[in-house]
Order: structure tokens, then sequence, then C-alpha cells
């Protein structure tokens, strides 16, 4: 299927110029928590990727019948039922992984990028865009999550998705597990640094003083 | 019609809140015995790996029946409550859950291992974010450690989460739970940091509460079973 220049802007300008953790810096307290080894950090991506396409495309189809001074209020219970419901379906066919992420499948109810989109571009687009930029947002923000919980994992841990990637030599040879890595504060960090390299490559996004 | 309209308002939000209502009764109607079956196979998968079995999903339930002797729940005096016996799911010891409602007694399981009798006991507590939970094996002496086996609903990745790997649980083999025929629990300490009173393990560096809330419970939920322990340390003797 060809795909317009806007469809396309739609689904990919999320996955860099337009990219809701490292330029609109929205959903970032997830993007901190389940970042500290990379499986979890894939499972949110791609649990948060089918909630943000799939509410999207909820909200858009009602977009003519939301009264407007209740619209958070259904887009929040449109956005908590599909929660719901991902998490009863990973509870009954993938009980590892749901035990695993835990709290945070509950979570993506409060994560911002999904508002953001429900408000910014579902109440205002028909039904396929929306679907495309809710599968472009939670792209984007799931490709930071997992190069996040690719670096972390491999500097805190020393392992990827729990396989363990330094040899022992290393270890022998005085190489120590960066604890500071396990930690929330250098998550950020590292987003800050993904920032900074991103805007040196694009200057137009970079804020005149 | 006027989307404004206070009557249209209440009306979309009653409508809506009962379709979603609906959907996910009925969402969890069609998928909770299927849930319930991974809750009881994962509880069962926990309690094998307190005995160091690693038992796949498929095999769990089959290992678990194959080991698992009997069940049935004891008084905090230490005795066996009338009728509890069974090792069913739907038998009292495998239904109840310590951390919820432990009036009715303790469970215990017995599991026979190389013609040896092991005594399994549940463990609940808090750790830093949410309840943790474990299954502690023990040997007919009533003090010795088999092996042990912890789980937790959300601690933090690569730290307090680290309690549900065997490194963490293998340390409490051979541990004992009694210095001079007083009920000691096993510390866990900071790494490197010793204690002369009583058995201890490593905790986990970065997860200092986490580690301390696994020591609570060690403490306070196998001392719930003191006075079972020692019958059996008596009997033996």
């Amino acid at each position: 299927m060809a795909l317009s220049n806007k469809t396309k802007a739609v689904l990919l300008g999320p996955l860099n110029k337009n990219n809701p953790i490292i330029v609109q810096v929205l959903g970032i307290c997830s993007a901190l928590a389940v970042t500290s080894k990379l499986e979890p950090a894939l499972v949110m991506a791609i649990a948060v990727t089918i909630v943000t396409a799939f509410s999207n495309v909820i909200i858009s189809m009602l977009r003519n019948t939301i009264p407007n001074r209740i619209r958070i209020i259904v887009q929040l219970v449109v956005v908590a039922t599909l929660v719901t419901l991902v998490s009863e379906v990973l509870k009954a066919f993938a009980y590892d992984v749901n035990k695993q992420l835990s709290v945070f499948v509950g979570l993506i109810v409060t994560n911002c990028i999904l508002m953001g989109r429900l408000e910014a571009f579902a109440l205002g687009n028909g039904p396929w865009p929306s679907f495309l930029d809710g599968i472009g947002n939670g792209l984007g923000y799931g490709w930071i999550l997992v190069v996040i919980g690719f670096v972390r994992e491999l500097l805190g841990s020393g392992t990827l998705l729990g396989y363990p990637i330094i040899p022992k030599s290393f270890y022998e040879a005085g190489y120590q597990n960066n604890g500071l890595m396990m930690l929330a504060p250098m998550a950020l960090l590292l987003i800050g640094v993904i920032i900074w390299i991103h805007r040196s490559q694009n200057k137009e996004l970079q804020e005149t003083a | 019609m006027n989307r404004e309209n206070n009557v249209y308002t209440i009306l979309y939000a009653s409508i809506m809140v009962i379709i979603v209502a609906v959907a996910l009764a009925f969402t969890h109607q069609s998928l909770s015995e299927q849930q319930t079956k991974n809750v009881n196979i994962d509880k069962m998968q926990q309690i094998l790996r307190s005995l160091h079995i690693n038992a796949s999903t498929n095999e769990a339930e089959s290992k678990y029946n194959e080991l698992i002797k009997n069940s049935y729940l004891v008084t905090p005096q230490g005795e066996k409550v009338e009728g509890s016996e069974g090792t069913k799911t739907s038998d009292p010891a495998f239904a109840t859950d310590i951390a919820v409602d432990a009036s009715k007694g303790l469970p215990v399981f017995e599991a026979e291992i190389e013609g040896r009798t092991i005594y399994i006991l549940p463990m609940s507590g808090k750790g830093l974010w949410g309840p943790i939970w474990g299954y502690i094996a023990i040997e007919s002496d009533g003090s010795t450690v088999y092996g042990a086996d912890f789980s937790h609903q959300g601690e933090t990745p690569g730290l307090g989460a680290e309690i549900a790997t065997p490194q963490f649980g293998g340390q409490f083999d051979g541990k004992h739970l009694f210095r001079d025929n007083t009920f000691t629990s096993i510390a866990v300490v900071k790494p490197g940091q010793s204690v002369s009173d009583r058995d201890y393990v490593d905790g986990i560096s970065g997860g200092t509460i986490t580690s301390k809330g696994v020591n609570a419970m060690l403490l306070e939920s196998v001392g719930q079973y003191k006075n079972f322990l020692m019958n059996l340390n008596a009997a033996k003797k």
C-alpha cells in the first residue's frame, strides 16, 4: 500500500523529529522505570504501541460524539479499558512476561504520550491516520526505551536479555559492573545524552537562547 | 443533537461506563479459568524451585503431584489442624494465602526427596515497592534449610528483584534456623558483613530495603512455625 507524504509523516515523524521522549519529553517516568533490563523495555514498548494505536482509533471514531466537557474522562476510560484488557490477556497467555512487568502494565494508563496523542491527534483526525500516529508514537517511544535498556543492561549487569555478554576474563582482570547504571538517575542522564546527540544533528530543533 | 447539553453528557457517560463494564466483566469471566490455572502452576513452580527443581509450565503439575506427598494446615502451637489434609489445589493448604488470611492455620507441604521428608513452608513479607514472598524447604530436623525460593511483585530490576535469582536463594542451603534449640531465623546482612549469633547470608548490594524485607519475612513468617519446627526436632531426637 502506497502511503501519501502526509501519512508517511504521521507514521515516521515520531521516530525522529517529533519523538515523544527526546523532542516532546513525554513519558519519561516509565522510560526511567522499566529500562534497567532490556526485556521489560521491549515488552513495554510493544504494549504501549498497541494501547496507543487502538485508543487512538477508538477516540478517533468517537470524536464527533464525545461531549467536550468530559472528553478527558472519556479518553481516560478508553485507555484504562484497553490497558486492563492487555493486562488480562497477558495474565492468561503470557503469565511470565506479565509477572516481570508487574505494575508497569497498569501504569501505561498514566503515560502522558497516550493522552497527548489522543488530545493532539485523534480528536481531529480519522481512524486510519490516528492508527498510524499511534503506531508511530509507540515505536518512537519504544526505540528510545530499547536503546536505554540495551546500554543499561550491558553496562549495569553485563548481560543482554539475561544472557551474559561480558566475558569472565574481563571480571577476572578487575572489570566491574557499573552499579550506577541500575539506578534511575543514570537513565535520565542517558536520555539527556541521546537528546544532545539528536539536537546536534537537527539544528532546527535547537532552541535559541 | 447539542453535544454540550447536560442530559447528553450524562447519558453519554453512563452508556460508556456500562459498555466498558460489560466488556471488562466478560473478558475477565472468559479468561479467569486460564488465569487461575496459571497462578496455580506458578505457585507449584515456586514450591518446586525451593526443592531445587526447575519445572517448565507444562510439567510443573505432574512433577508437583509426584513429589508432594501430603499437605495440611498447622496451628501456631504446631499441631495439625483436623481434616485439613489434601494435596489438591482446592484443598486448604494450597488454597490458603498466608498474606491474606492464616486464621484457619498455617500451610505445610511435605515432599519426599531421595527417601527423606522435606517440609516446605510459605513466607510472606514486604519489599521496597510491594509484597515479597517465597517458600523455604526444611529438612526433617526442623532447622536445616534444604532450599529456598523468593518472589516479588515489583522490586527494582537488577537490584531488589535479584532476590528471585537462584544465586540469592541458593545461599540459604544448609543454613540453620535454630541455634542451641532457640529459633534465631537466618539473617540477611550487607555483603561483606557478618553476625555471630545466628546463621547469615549476603543481601543484595543496592537492594538494601528488599534485603531487610527478606530478613524480616524470614523472622516473622518462619517464626510462626516455630513450635511446629521444634516438634519436628523433638521427634527426630
